[in-house]
C-alpha cells in the first residue's frame, strides 16, 4: 500500500518532464518560450524562475483548496501567483541584475503563463499538497529542459557560443566558482571557423529564428511520440485551458459557426 | 508629433508584438485559422488593450507616489481582470450587437500576456498619458494586423501537401517564422525616416 503511494507519488514528478512535457506536448507558456531562448543562460534563468513560482502556488493553492469557493478561483489562484512571481522578480533584482535585464518584461508576466495557471486549475485545486508539489516540481523542470534544448540550439548557431554568461548565474553561488567559466566561443577555441568565412547564422537569434526552432522541434517530439504510440502535440483544446470555465467558444459552437 | 508617428510605427512594424515580441502567441496560434475570428479578437484586444491602459496610467501613479511600486504586477493583473469582467457584463447588458461580435473573446483576454504587456511596457518606458494611449492602440493594431496576415497565410496552408511529421502546429510554427522574417525587412525605417 505504502509502496504503491510512493510509486503515484514518483510519477507525478516525472510525467512532467517528458510525457507531458509542458512546452512541448501540452504546447504552454508559448510566448516565453519563443522569448527568451535566444541564449541558454536565459532559457535557464527562466526556468528556475518558473520552477520556483510553480512549486510554490501549487503548494499554496493545494492548502487552500478546500477555503477558496469554487466561483473565484480562478481570481483567487491569480493572486496567489502574482504574489509569488513579485517575490522571484524582487530576488532576481537584487541578486542576479543582469539576468533581470535579459528576461525583462517576460519576468513580470510570469503572472499570465499558462503553465502555472493550468496547473493550478487542472492538479493543484483538486490534489493534497506533496502530490501538487511534485507536479509542480516536474512541470518545472520539463519547461527548463524545453527551454534549455531550444536555448542552447539557437545560441550555437545563431552567435556561435556554449553556455556564455553562465557566470551571471553561477555568481549567486560566490565569484569565480568553476574557475570563473563563461562560456565557450567556439570562434575562439576554433579560429580556423573564421578563415572558411563559417559565420553564426544571426537569424536564429531573432524572433522569426524563434519560430522556427520551435517548429522543428515539436516536427522532432512529434515524430518520437509517434513512435512511442502517443498522439501528436496539438494546441490546448478547452480541456487543458484554465478559462475554460468562463469561455464560450465551444469546439461544438466553433464546428457549427464552420458550417454554417 | 514625430515621436507618436515613430510609436505607432513600431507597433505595427519593426516592433510587432507578436512577430518580434512574442507577445501574444497563444491567441495568434489557436484563433488565427478564419479570418472572422480572428478580426473579432484582435478588435476586443485593441479595446482591451486601451481600456486597461487608460485605467492603470492613474494607479501606476498612485502606487509611485505612495512608494507601492512593487505591487504593480499584482495590481495590474487584478485591475484588468476585473476590468474585463465587468466590460463583459455591461456589454451584455446594454450592447448586446457589441457582446455578440467581441463577448466570447473576452474572457479569453484576462490571462492574454499581451494586455498585461503592454501595461507593464509602458511604465517601464515612462510614457506620459497620451504617449501610453497611443503606443496602446499601435500595440493592438499591430496585433490586429500579425493576426489577420496570419489568418491569409493558414488558409493556404491548408490546401498543400505537408510532410506528415510537420503537419498542424510545426508547420504553423515555420509559417508564422516566415511572416516574422518578413518584417524583418522594416527594421530601420523609423531611422531612416528621421522619426526618432
Amino acid at each position: 500500500m505504502k509502496k504503491q503511494k510512493k510509486n503515484s507519488l514518483c510519477k507525478e514528478f516525472t510525467k512532467g518532464i517528458i510525457k507531458q512535457n509542458p512546452v512541448l506536448r501540452l504546447v504552454l507558456g508559448t510566448c516565453a518560450t519563443l522569448a527568451v531562448t535566444t541564449s541558454f543562460v536565459n532559457g535557464l534563468g527562466m526556468g528556475l524562475a518558473v520552477i520556483v513560482v510553480l512549486v510554490c502556488s501549487n503548494v499554496v493553492i493545494s492548502l487552500l483548496r478546500k477555503a477558496i469557493p469554487n466561483k473565484v478561483r480562478i481570481p483567487a489562484y491569480v493572486i496567489v501567483i502574482a504574489a509569488f512571481v513579485t517575490i522571484v522578480q524582487m530576488i532576481v533584482k537584487a541578486y542576479v541584475p543582469v539576468l533581470d535585464e535579459a528576461l525583462g518584461i517576460f519576468l513580470p508576466l510570469i503572472v499570465v503563463n499558462c503553465i502555472i495557471l493550468g496547473r493550478a486549475e487542472a492538479f493543484a485545486g483538486k490534489n493534497p499538497v506533496l502530490a501538487s508539489a511534485l507536479d509542480g516540481l516536474g512541470m518545472g523542470v520539463g519547461f527548463t529542459a524545453a527551454l534549455c534544448t531550444m536555448g542552447l540550439f539557437r545560441e550555437l548557431v545563431g552567435s556561435g557560443t556554449i553556455l556564455s554568461g553562465i557566470q551571471s548565474l553561477l555568481s549567486i553561488f560566490g565569484d569565480n566558482v568553476f574557475g570563473g567559466f563563461n562560456g565557450i566561443d567556439l570562434y575562439e577555441v576554433f579560429p580556423w571557423l573564421e578563415k572558411l568565412s563559417l559565420q553564426p547564422i544571426t537569424l536564429f537569434i531573432l524572433p522569426s529564428g524563434g519560430f522556427f526552432t520551435f517548429g522543428v522541434l515539436m516536427a522532432i517530439t512529434n515524430r518520437l511520440a509517434e513512435g512511442k504510440g502517443e498522439k501528436k502535440a496539438e494546441l490546448p483544446d478547452c480541456a487543458a485551458c484554465p478559462m475554460a470555465s468562463a469561455c464560450r467558444m465551444k469546439p461544438e459552437e466553433q464546428h457549427k459557426e464552420g458550417t454554417a | 508629433m514625430k515621436f507618436y508617428i515613430a510609436l505607432l510605427l513600431m507597433g505595427l512594424l519593426t516592433q510587432n508584438f507578436i512577430l518580434s515580441k512574442f507577445l501574444g502567441i497563444c491567441p495568434f496560434l489557436g484563433v488565427s485559422k478564419k479570418l472572422n475570428t480572428a478580426a473579432g479578437m484582435s478588435a476586443a484586444v485593441i479595446f482591451v488593450m486601451l481600456l486597461s491602459t487608460a485605467v492603470c496610467y492613474p494607479i501606476n501613479l498612485f502606487l509611485e507616489n505612495h512608494d507601492l511600486a512593487y505591487l504593480q504586477t499584482i495590481v495590474f493583473i487584478l485591475v484588468i481582470a476585473a476590468l474585463v469582467q465587468f466590460l463583459e457584463t455591461v456589454m451584455k447588458k446594454y450592447m448586446k450587437a457589441l457582446y455578440q461580435a467581441l463577448g466570447i473573446y473576452l474572457p479569453l483576454i484576462t490571462t492574454n500576456c499581451a494586455v498585461l504587456g503592454v501595461v507593464i511596457l509602458n511604465v517601464d518606458n515612462g510614457y506620459n498619458f497620451p504617449q501610453s494611449m497611443v503606443n496602446s492602440l499601435a500595440a493592438g493594431l499591430g496585433f490586429g494586423l500579425a493576426m489577420i496576415l496570419f489568418a491569409g497565410v493558414r488558409g493556404r496552408l491548408e490546401n498543400n501537401d505537408i510532410p506528415k511529421f510537420m503537419e498542424g502546429l510545426p508547420v504553423t510554427l515555420v509559417a508564422a517564422a516566415l511572416v516574422s522574417l518578413s518584417f524583418l525587412g522594416f527594421s530601420g525605417i523609423i531611422e531612416g525616416m528621421g522619426l526618432l
